[in-house]
């Protein structure tokens, strides 16, 4: 069972690279790189699986593999696990950057090195986790799982303010955690009351008849917690602070593949299962979603430090995800989830540059750059891809995403679409600034930087790579999400309807 | 022959990845032969094209698909070319043009360490207009529109060390985004109601589904128009323009005079249909590039920058593509469009001949005297600013009389307006050339730059003087203006004014017969030159409305208001707490007071007293 093995070699893996540590210090990163690229390996045969047809409420829905076991079956609760064309790109997202992460803090990590791996190896593990499991209560625990390695690894290897930012980000999630808890249980009762049973199983809760009230309220405890990881206006300020204080591996994991379990969240369980209560939230979600755009991109440009910068500039992109999702077309669905996949990369490489930055400089504050060009051109002109990138540029990933989202969700909503086009231009502006300020204009100091060394540019390079194929060839991405997203159309309803409900 | 025409674009960008890959590792030589020779390869290929194309005598439009790109729920833009004459002109403009600066940069920038960098950077951006102008489908258009933004903003940044230069650069980048934005807005309209974005499948559809005068239509022909602005540097949004040229010699002439900046006009044309459909933008088109070119002029006469001068002409000679447009002399704006390309290049690269000579000198008053120290670039500016002016028989005669009679059958209004301008623009110009070549010498130049730069000043110098005679394969591109009714004597007036413009600057800045000091150090005279060369307080304007509140409302947020509702939250979690441990005080009788308190408490509301 392959899906159970990718899991289980990233939790092993976490392990033997802890206990490694006693024998050697430098082996823990050596078995977490063992540990990921076997998973790698692994993750290679879910490519070429054919499709399973799967009843899913009215209609049928395309899979890859459904694999379950019974757990706590007094409760309907089981071991479900299950994968289709979406799950399996977030999947492979999720390696591809754990590898990065990796190789972002090959030589950043002196204290405990045994117990970061372990920290990292287990937050791929519950990420891998929450993009395949489909029973609710499994998808829960893996959830909590995904978050407490990454508190620890902010908690004890971030920066100055690492007790705040970890309590801050650990709060945020949990109590948003707590509201889909709830919403979990109490779906969980509601489905007992309809089919005399307990359910926590995906395939038996979709479809279900709930009463329009309480499915509003059970609607609203998972929307919550999705939109807060994702991260949405007005539940961000987490994540300037959590991102900023991170050590750069964590920010990689962070803001390339923790916050796409929000809109993974999103697009699987909130509409999904309560077609009718979302509809009536979509609105508003689209609104918060060009507030973000546009609020985020206004603060990156107030920022002096470089991360926070990367970190409300993530918030602005994320808003494009959430209106993407919530327009509800086949357009703007696919839109948000190129935009994942692309801002995945885009910011990941982000934050490895300003990972760079700080080890080389020690600040992150932007304005004791400046002229870093000429020490290191390697660097600048990587860094002036990925901000390129990041703006929108046609012809990379980052472009197809959001120019998806608008096209269709201007069919959806004039006034929003127009706000949230706005960002296009603030996003414009901020990134130059902050070229400016890093790279661009007169060196402040003699300072005899190092390049970027061939370690680096690897993993930039396939970043890039990854990027332009994306925006250049994206429609291999597109067809592997198609039938996901299709047989989601038909659990709501043609996308007319919703349209017409909505306005 | 035509389906080779996938080399065209991707030559440049080859070497562009080549350049960009190698990092500089390259020698100068080698990054020459591949940055001109990629170029002048995209141009033999698509001369190769034009010969075919007009010996066939058909002109039937050629789509050539390179490959699919995106097919998402009927949404199908790919990666296709579509040639017709329309194209096939300006990728002659593109690449000819091109190939001659890039011929002209491989001597100028010779000096420069980041030779490669520069080159990169370049085919990176013949590549991006050459697809612009290719493209099928207004997705792939706008790949090319923005990436030759993406080389403007790096060009111009060029010498990046200098953060004026990358002021320049981000302003130019940020404005014409503003336009850019307003454009796929339009896309996204045109997309709603028309289902594709195939150009020539879309304004069919528009055909049919719009009648003329409709309101999606005119929103739409405005939004683009709002593309159209901030790329061809018109009113409101041209005011990057003079900034952009902090970046080297050859990229203005290149980007900001021959080719990135026409783009504009090309996607007005491109879609003229459905401008058509939309009375009245076509005619916010007209009066647009009428109200441009004449501010652009009256600016251009009190600038001493000499690139500057060349800036602002730039945009008022844009504003005659865009009034001619605006009345429908469609085959006339590309024509000048053209003939613009090869005379303003030719004159940035005399300019920057002169400035290559003096040392980086720009202003016009530190030079003169330089007509027999440097021939060819004198030769050169003089041909330039006769076509510039457009004397009888220049390049630039044949199309701007062509524009000024079609906007006088519009409305008369347009015609005296261009007419203003035309006169104008002949008394800057050889202001320009009065100045920097006649009179004493005011700084010694050192010799002339070599066969490298001179060749490609002496071919522009035939172009600028034949190129009116050359006949753009536009006909069937686009309809034939019928209605003409202007008489003879419009027709003759229209050519004199100019002669009279040169006349007057003769007497003004050569002769020195007509003294005009006593008008123009009057009050009103002070303060009328102060507003022109302020570019009539446009940037002032810009930066007190837009850029600084816009800032400091930025930066008065930077701490992000809203974390202060979860700061509150904390806060009032931690006065509780802070309430609530006075009563931990670690004395029995307290405790045991509070207990039998409570117990009090409690049984007076079971019993019922509270």
């Amino acid at each position: 069972m392959l899906l159970i093995a990718i899991i289980s070699v990233l939790i092993i893996g976490g392990f033997a690279a802890w206990l490694a540590e006693s024998r050697n210090r430098d082996w823990p990163k050596w078995v977490s790189l063992f540990t990921i690229l076997l998973s790698s390996l692994l993750v290679i045969p879910l490519f070429s699986l054919e499709p399973i047809t799967m009843q899913l409420g009215a209609t049928t829905s395309q899979w890859l593999l459904v694999y379950e076991v019974p757990w706590i079956p007094r409760f309907g609760i089981s071991f479900l696990f299950a994968l289709d064309g979406l799950s399996l790109l977030m999947v492979a997202l999720t390696i591809f950057l754990g590898l990065v992460a990796l190789a972002s803090s090959w030589n950043e990590i002196d204290h405990q090195p045994g117990f970061f791996q372990f920290n990292l190896m287990w937050t791929l593990a519950g990420v891998t986790g929450v993009f395949v499991s489909l029973d609710l209560f499994l998808f829960f625990f893996f959830w909590e799982i995904m978050l407490i390695p990454m508190y620890f690894l902010i908690a004890i290897w971030g920066y100055e303010r690492k007790a705040y930012a970890s309590m801050k980000f650990f709060l945020f999630t949990q109590i948003s955690g707590l509201f889909m808890l709830l919403s979990i249980l109490a779906l969980a009762f509601a489905a007992k009351a309809i089919t005399g049973n307990f359910t926590f199983n995906y395939f038996d809760l979709v479809g279900l008849n709930l009463d329009p009230d309480i499915a509003w309220w059970l609607m609203l405890g998972f929307f919550i917690a999705f939109v807060v990881k994702l991260p949405g206006f007005p539940f961000h300020t987490w994540l300037p602070d959590a991102h900023t204080q991170a050590p750069t591996a964590a920010s990689v994991l962070l803001a390339g593949i923790l916050l796409k379990t929000g809109a993974y969240g999103l697009i699987r369980f909130t509409v999904p299962l309560f077609p009718q209560a979302a509809m009536e939230i979509a609105q508003v979600a689209m609104l918060l979603g060009a507030i973000g755009v546009v609020y985020g991109a206004v603060l990156a440009f107030a920022q002096d430090d470089f991360k926070r910068l990367v970190a409300y500039s993530s918030v602005s992109h994320m808003g494009f995800v959430l209106i993407g999702i919530f327009a509800w077309r086949e357009l703007t669905l696919q839109g948000s989830v190129m935009q994942m996949v692309a801002h995945g990369l885009s910011t990941a490489a982000l934050f490895m540059i300003a990972g760079a930055l700080q080890h080389r400089l020690h600040t992150r504050d932007v304005s004791e750059m400046g002229g870093l060009w000429k020490d290191m051109p390697r660097m600048g002109a990587i860094a002036m891809f990925f901000i390129i990138a990041s703006l929108g540029m046609p012809g990379l990933g980052n472009f197809v995403g959001e120019f998806l989202v608008l096209l269709g969700a201007f069919q959806v909503n004039v006034p929003i679409t127009i706000f949230a086009s706005l960002g296009l231009i603030v996003a414009a502006i901020y990134s130059l600034i902050a070229m400016q300020r890093v790279f661009l204009g007169t060196p402040i100091a003699n300072r005899n930087l190092r390049d970027f060394d061939s370690r680096e540019v690897s993993t930039m390079v396939l970043m890039m790579l990854g990027l332009v194929y994306l925006g250049i060839h994206p429609q291999p991405v597109f067809d592997m999400v198609e039938p996901s997203l299709n047989s989601l159309y038909e659990l709501t309803g043609p996308a007319t309807e919703w349209v017409g409900a909505l306005r | 022959m035509y389906d080779l025409i996938w080399v065209i674009p991707l030559a440049p960008l080859v070497s562009f990845v080549i350049l960009f890959a190698t990092q500089g590792n390259l020698g100068k030589t080698q990054v020459a032969y591949l940055g001109v020779g990629s170029v002048g390869l995209s141009a033999l290929i698509v001369v190769a094209i034009a010969y075919s194309w007009l010996n066939s005598g058909s002109s039937e439009p050629y789509t050539y698909a390179v490959t699919s790109w995106i097919n998402v729920a009927g949404f199908n833009p790919g990666i296709s070319f579509y040639l017709d004459g329309l194209a096939l002109t300006m990728m002659l403009v593109i690449t000819g043009v091109g190939f001659l600066i890039h011929l002209y940069a491989s001597l100028f920038m010779e000096e420069d360490g980041d030779y490669s960098r520069f080159f990169a950077y370049m085919n990176l951006f013949v590549s991006a207009m050459l697809i612009l102008v290719l493209a099928d489908n207004m997705l792939l258009l706008y790949v090319g529109w923005e990436g030759v933004g993406l080389c403007s903003y790096l060009l111009v940044g060029f010498w990046y060390e200098d953060p004026a230069n990358g002021a320049a650069a981000r302003k130019a980048f940020i404005v014409t985004r503003i336009g850019d934005t307003a454009m796929a807005l339009g896309l996204f309209l045109l997309f709603m109601h028309l289902g594709t974005l195939h150009i020539q499948p879309m304004m069919q559809a528009a055909k049919q589904t719009w009648a003329t005068g409709d309101t999606i239509p005119t929103i739409a022909a405005l939004l683009l128009l709002g593309g159209a602005v901030g790329k061809s540097a018109q009113l409101p949004l041209q005011t990057w323009l003079p900034d952009a040229m902090a970046g080297p010699t050859p990229v203005s002439a290149l980007i900001h005079a021959a080719t990135m900046v026409t783009a504009g006009v090309y996607l007005i044309a491109r879609t003229h249909e459905l401008y058509l459909l939309a009375p009245l933008a076509q005619s916010t088109v007209a009066v647009v590039g009428l109200a441009t070119l004449l501010i652009a002029a009256f600016t251009a006469l009190t600038q001493t920058d000499i690139k500057r001068i060349l800036a602002y002409s730039t945009i008022s000679q844009i504003g005659y593509m865009f009034l001619a447009l605006g009345v429908g002399a469609w085959a006339s704006g590309i024509f000048h469009l053209m003939t613009h390309a090869f005379f303003k290049a030719l004159l940035f690269l005399a300019a920057g001949a002169v400035i290559y000579s003096l040392h980086h000198e720009h202003d016009i008053f530190k030079m003169g005297g330089l007509r027999t120290k440097l021939p060819v670039a004198f030769w050169s500016f003089l041909i330039g600013s006769a076509a510039l002016t457009a004397l009888p028989l220049t390049s630039g005669f044949f199309s701007k009389d062509e524009i000024l009679l079609a906007a006088f059958d519009v409305n008369p209004w347009l015609w005296a307006g261009g007419l203003l301008g035309a006169f104008l623009t002949s008394i800057y110009s050889f202001r320009l050339g009065f100045v920097v070549f006649f009179g004493q010498i005011n700084t010694e130049p050192s010799a002339p730059a070599g066969a490298r730069m001179a060749v490609p000043l002496i071919i522009l110098c035939g172009l600028s003087i034949i190129g009116g005679w050359f006949h753009v394969p536009v006909d069937a591109v686009f309809p034939t203006i019928v209605d003409s009714h202007h008489d003879q004597t419009i027709a003759i007036i229209t050519p004199l004014v100019p002669i009279l413009g040169v006349l007057l600057a003769y007497l003004l800045f050569l002769r020195k017969s007509l003294d005009l000091s006593t008008l123009l150090e009057s009050l009103v005279g002070v303060q009328l030159r102060k507003f022109f060369f302020s570019h009539w307080g446009m940037d002032w304007a810009y930066d007190k409305i837009f850029v600084v509140p816009y800032t400091r409302i930025a930066r008065m947020n930077q701490a992000d208001v809203v974390d202060m509702a979860y700061e509150g939250i904390a806060n009032i979690t931690s006065i509780f707490h802070y309430l609530t441990s006075f009563t931990q005080t670690g004395q029995l009788r307290w405790y045991a007071f509070t207990m039998v308190g409570g117990l009090i408490f409690i049984l007076a509301i079971i019993v019922g007293i509270i």
